[in-house]
């Protein structure tokens, strides 16, 4: 106890302001902590706790979580092909359609998510027309499965049938790959359950034109790392959720000597050309590719609380566990916050939606807001310096900071990496997304922008899961 | 996407870039303005104009606008509100080039948790943990995980977690303040409820927080000054918890080098406890003051000497260290009565040549605590002196001792300052002898007609419906229900005072009045006040000020607003205690324990 009654006594204020504020005035150093009553039950927070580092279960957890995360940073991923979905997605077929977010059935199916369905429906040719493909999803003429189960993700609806272009990622450290769709672009799009004749015109074009373009010429480049794009793109303010601008237009300087040589029709490499940079989002179905590609190498990792991913489907907010298995745990979506477009407002908005939250279970997005100052109106934050803050709470849940993917308005801090849900549940920090809102009825597309945070249940859930496990093999 | 029938305007500014977000806000902005129905700044691309359309927002101008332009769309309910809403709009552009608002850095120095929190304060060893009693025994935990030393001032929290609490930080060498920590100085460093005092020999072990501030400025004043004041919270000498953190603390100052002499403060410890910490005193290295308030004989070893007020504590532990050659302060404040060099007519044995060793000569067993000591403290000549100058106001009358303490320890101590000067005393927290008033506070029996019609709020009156002396807590749980402490508003206290000088059976009021940190910043104020509106015919009023000159509230500005309202002011608690007993001298009203 000499350390203490030796002095200078230096404070961490837990509670009542007025102590630290009274501390400083005696010249006592004081650093406070911003508490608030803990989000998870006594219960959930006891076992957390239980967890911590120290005891045998903690300590067993923290081995395999240093594992898991070094996998997650380690990851050396590679834009290498556009192939259509059959091709390149594992386990694709006629009448399977992917969807994004946990497991769920027509009948749970959020209206944005409904209208998607029945657009690729009839863009398969499965059925005739939007009616005849909605009667057709309910009498349980499509098959529905998670992107996640076939190593694939997408935005929002996030839906991928066969014949969709899907960009191939492969982590080169672990010999996986990873797929996600190329970005529609804004307006009346499939991923905020856009399903007209319009929609499924363009969707033909990406598979017709862009696809096959981007494809070729990512062959003729032998693939494009994306790490040093995205390091490049956090110096350029982009988070790689909202914001894609930098990104993008690093891809596309990446990309466009390969296009010019393998492209022999001019006018569909003009049209290329324009629609990616027509597009400051179309980075962000990439970077979704990359998360998951990065990601999956860490799951699996037995006792590890990591979080290999997060997801929603409009009516479930799932996350998996690095140690438990392939197990979904589930709970109610929020309501996202942010801002909409004119004409739209709060009461028009669709629940949480879209696989992209795996960017931010890579560090980025939410987690990386203090990049992009640009876009710190959306979490309703009124300043750079708050919106930091975002970043900075993001440090209490995560177990690395990602030494390739700095944030220089942080002084080149890493990005906030590998969330311990064992972190989640006792500090009460739920993980910040980054989101787009689409209008709650089908064909009308994204209202709005906003952030959300995942839900604490689920990780009460899985670390109650997790605990089981670690628990019964290293008691205390 | 409702329409509504307004004026539709636009603008169109070429060539202007904003980001999209950054145009959303500004959009959310006018919106907000009064008239406006709908409003949207955004570049003009074919599908933000198509978007524009769709929501019944396009007009003129804004039809012909390009992609690179733009487009300031309103929709008002009149003319004038739109053309309001578009010149804010053009104003909130040109602003907004001026740089972001001016907000941010008023979080600066809050953490998101204890790890960030450690991570920015290197070299953290305290944390003091002042959250909602059910969170605050994690959190203690989290801190002593952290490695950390804890004082949790939080209160409701549960014993058995409080000794889980004690063992966790003894096992990993961390001291564990509180639950129920009010007080604490540790290197100097006021922590929580403390004053300003000198550093110097004197450590401290408490189970009370008043009784720490009483002790630590009474030895500031006398010339004296803290090492350490380490509070270990109101239930740890009981038999519950053993004394866990009073162990540990008393390690702790025994190790210390500035630290000559220690005094142990709380009310009466469990037996057992007490057994185990007297065993513990016999083989300490240093002279130990006790100061168990309302603990009657016990049989102590050599370097022990029990005192029977915090006053006398304060006393005993100066004259040890004085004689153990520890300097005391050169300069005294003006407005102190001396007592430097006086005998400690409490301790007889104290009656040495300042050249001699430490209290501790062949005599073992002392007791301090018999009958005859409140008369051996009256006949100590500086403090009679002192007790026998507050003389009453002409107009005072005798009758019954009401005490309005805002300190826990300080109204104890006047009650075994009653019990001892044979009078019987009844509190809402009562001493081992004295009586238990059974009904809570605000629900005293209604006071009499005569005081409820002076009484501003009669139907909280009274302490006075209860016969005898009482001696009422006023910072206990049944009064600080949904209001706060007294200490931190001193104005709570009024009613029931107001009550009391209205009160004809009342002789004298007594009253503590509590200085330093965390405490009101002019807490005098109020009983002034309440004083100079009594009646004519009010009992006299004696209190004391616990505080120091370096407090914040200042100790002499506090002690004159109380004296200029005509209120006798004592230098201790317990020499307000003795004039109030010397006031109402006489055959004792009947009633009490």
């Amino acid at each position: 106890m000499k350390d203490l009654l030796a002095g200078p006594v230096r404070v961490v204020n837990v509670g009542l302001a007025r102590f630290a504020a009274e501390l400083r005035a005696e010249g006592v150093e004081v650093a406070e902590v911003d508490w608030a009553p803990p989000a998870a039950p006594p219960a959930a927070l006891a076992l957390a706790d239980r967890l911590e580092a120290g005891s045998p279960a903690g300590d067993r957890i923290e081995t395999a979580n240093r594992e898991a995360a070094g996998r997650m940073l380690q990851g050396d991923p590679v834009l290498i092909d556009v192939l259509p979905a059959e091709e390149a997605v594992p386990g694709m077929r006629d009448r399977l359609l992917l969807h994004a977010g946990p497991p769920i059935g027509w009948e749970r199916m959020c209206g944005p998510m409904r209208g998607a369905v029945a657009g690729a429906a009839v863009l398969e040719g499965w059925a005739g027309d939007l009616d005849e493909a909605t009667d057709l999803a309910a009498a349980g003429g499509v098959d529905f499965a998670p992107n996640h189960h076939h190593d694939a993700v997408g935005p929002m609806t996030g839906i991928i049938t066969r014949s969709m272009p899907v960009m191939v990622v492969e982590n080169r450290a672990f010999g996986n790959r990873a797929y996600c769709t190329l970005n529609e672009g804004l307006g009346k799009v499939m991923r905020f359950g856009g399903n007209d004749a319009d929609v499924r015109g363009r969707l033909r074009w990406l598979a017709e034109v862009l696809g096959p373009a981007v494809g070729a010429a990512l062959r003729h480049t032998g693939g494009i790392a994306l790490k040093g794009i995205v390091a490049r793109g956090l110096a350029a303010g982009d988070e790689m959720h909202q914001r894609n601008a930098a990104c993008t237009g690093l891809l596309l300087r990446a990309l466009a000597p390969a296009l010019a040589r393998t492209c022999r029709d001019r006018e569909a490499l003009a049209s290329v050309l324009a629609f990616i940079a027509g597009n400051d989002q179309f980075f962000l179905n990439v970077a979704m590719a990359l998360g998951k590609a990065v990601a999956d190498p860490a799951r699996g990792v037995a006792g590890a609380s990591l979080v290999t991913a997060m997801s929603r489907n409009g009516a479930d907010f799932g996350i998996r566990l690095s140690g438990a298995g392939d197990r979904w745990f589930t709970a109610p979506v929020e309501m996202p916050r942010g801002l909409y477009f004119p004409g739209f407002a709060e009461a028009d908005a669709n629940p949480d939606m879209g696989d992209s939250t795996i960017v931010e279970t890579v560090g980025l997005g939410g987690f990386a807001m203090a990049a992009a100052p640009a876009v710190v109106g959306f979490v309703g934050a009124g300043s750079a310096a708050e919106a930091a803050g975002y970043t900075r709470r993001m440090y209490e849940i995560t177990l690395a900071r990602n030494p390739e993917w700095t944030i220089p308005a942080l002084d080149f801090a890493g990005v906030p990496t590998g969330i311990d849900a064992r972190r989640v549940v006792a500090s009460g920090i739920a993980p910040t997304i980054n989101t787009g809102i689409a209008h709650r009825e089908p064909g009308i597309g994204q209202v709005g922008a906003g952030v959300v945070r995942a839900p604490m249940a689920c990780f009460v859930k899985a670390l109650e899961a997790l605990a089981e496990e670690v628990l019964a093999e290293a008691p205390e | 996407m409702s329409r509504a029938a307004g004026v539709v305007g636009n603008r169109v500014r070429r060539g202007f870039y904003l980001d999209s977000v950054a145009l959303m806000r500004l959009s959310a902005s006018l919106e907000a303005r009064a008239g406006v129905e709908s409003a949207s700044l955004m570049i003009g691309t074919p599908s933000n104009l198509a978007l524009l359309d769709e929501a019944g927002l396009l007009a003129g101008e804004g039809r012909a606008a390009g992609p690179n332009d733009l487009v300031l769309a309103v929709r008002a309910a009149g003319e004038e509100a739109l053309a309001a809403a578009l010149a804010a709009a053009e104003a909130s552009l040109d602003g907004a080039a001026a740089g972001p608002e001016a907000r941010g850095g008023r979080t600066a120095g809050r953490f998101p948790g204890l790890d960030a929190a450690c991570r920015a304060l290197p070299g953290a060893n305290l944390a003091i943990v002042s959250v909602p009693g059910p969170f605050a025994a994690r959190e203690a935990r989290r801190a002593l995980a952290r490695g950390l030393h804890v004082l949790v001032f939080s209160d409701n929290v549960p014993v058995e977690e409080e000794i889980a609490l004690k063992h966790e930080g003894r096992a990993r060498g961390r001291l564990v303040m509180g639950p129920d920590c009010g007080t604490a100085i540790i290197a100097g460093a006021p922590l929580a409820f403390a004053n300003r005092v000198r550093r110097g020999a004197v450590g401290v072990v408490s189970a009370s927080g008043t009784g720490l501030q009483e002790l630590s400025v009474l030895v500031h004043r006398a010339g004296g000054g803290v090492s350490h004041g380490i509070g270990v919270g109101g239930r740890d000498l009981g038999d519950e918890v053993g004394g866990l953190g009073a162990f540990m603390a008393l390690d702790a100052l025994e190790a210390d080098p500035a630290t000559r002499h220690v005094v142990i403060l709380s009310k009466p410890p469990g037996p057992r406890t007490e057994a185990a910490l007297l065993a513990r005193i016999a083989e300490y290295a240093k002279p130990v003051t006790l100061c168990l308030v309302g603990r009657g004989r016990a049989a102590l070893p050599p370097n022990a000497a029990l005192a029977p007020t915090l006053r006398d504590a304060a006393r005993l532990a100066l004259d040890a260290c004085a004689a153990a050659g520890a300097a005391r302060a050169p300069e005294r404040p003006a407005d102190l009565a001396p007592d430097q060099g006086s005998a400690g007519g409490a301790d007889d044995r104290m009656d040495g040549n300042p050249g001699e060793g430490p209290r501790g000569n062949a005599s073992g067993g002392r007791t301090h605590d018999d009958p005859a000591v409140a008369a051996a403290s009256a006949s100590d000549a500086p403090t009679a002196a002192r007790v026998a100058a507050l003389q009453p106001p002409p107009s005072s009358r005798p009758g019954r001792i009401v005490g309005l303490f805002s300190g826990g320890t300080l109204c104890a101590e006047g009650q075994a300052l009653l019990l001892r000067a044979g009078l019987g005393v009844a509190s809402n927290t009562p001493v081992p002898g004295a009586a238990r008033l059974t009904a809570p506070a605000g629900r005293l029996a209604p006071a009499p007609a005569a005081s409820a019609s002076a009484s501003p709020d009669g139907s909280r009156a009274s302490p006075t419906a209860a016969p005898g002396h009482v001696f009422l807590d006023l910072g206990a749980d049944e009064y600080t229900a949904g209001r706060p402490h007294p200490m931190i508003e001193p104005a709570m206290r009024t009613g029931v005072l107001a009550a009391a000088l209205a009160d004809p059976t009342a002789g004298v009021v007594v009253l503590d009045v509590v200085l330093g940190l965390g405490s009101h910043p002019d807490p005098t104020a109020p009983i002034a006040a309440a004083v100079r509106a009594a009646p004519a015919d009010r009992p006299a009023v004696v209190a004391s000020v616990c505080g120091t000159e370096r407090d914040p509230q200042g100790y002499a500005a506090q002690r004159r607003v109380l004296e200029s309202a005509g209120v006798l002011v004592a230098d201790s608690n317990a020499d307000a205690v003795e004039a109030a007993v010397r006031i109402v001298a006489g055959p004792p009203p009947a009633g009490g324990g």
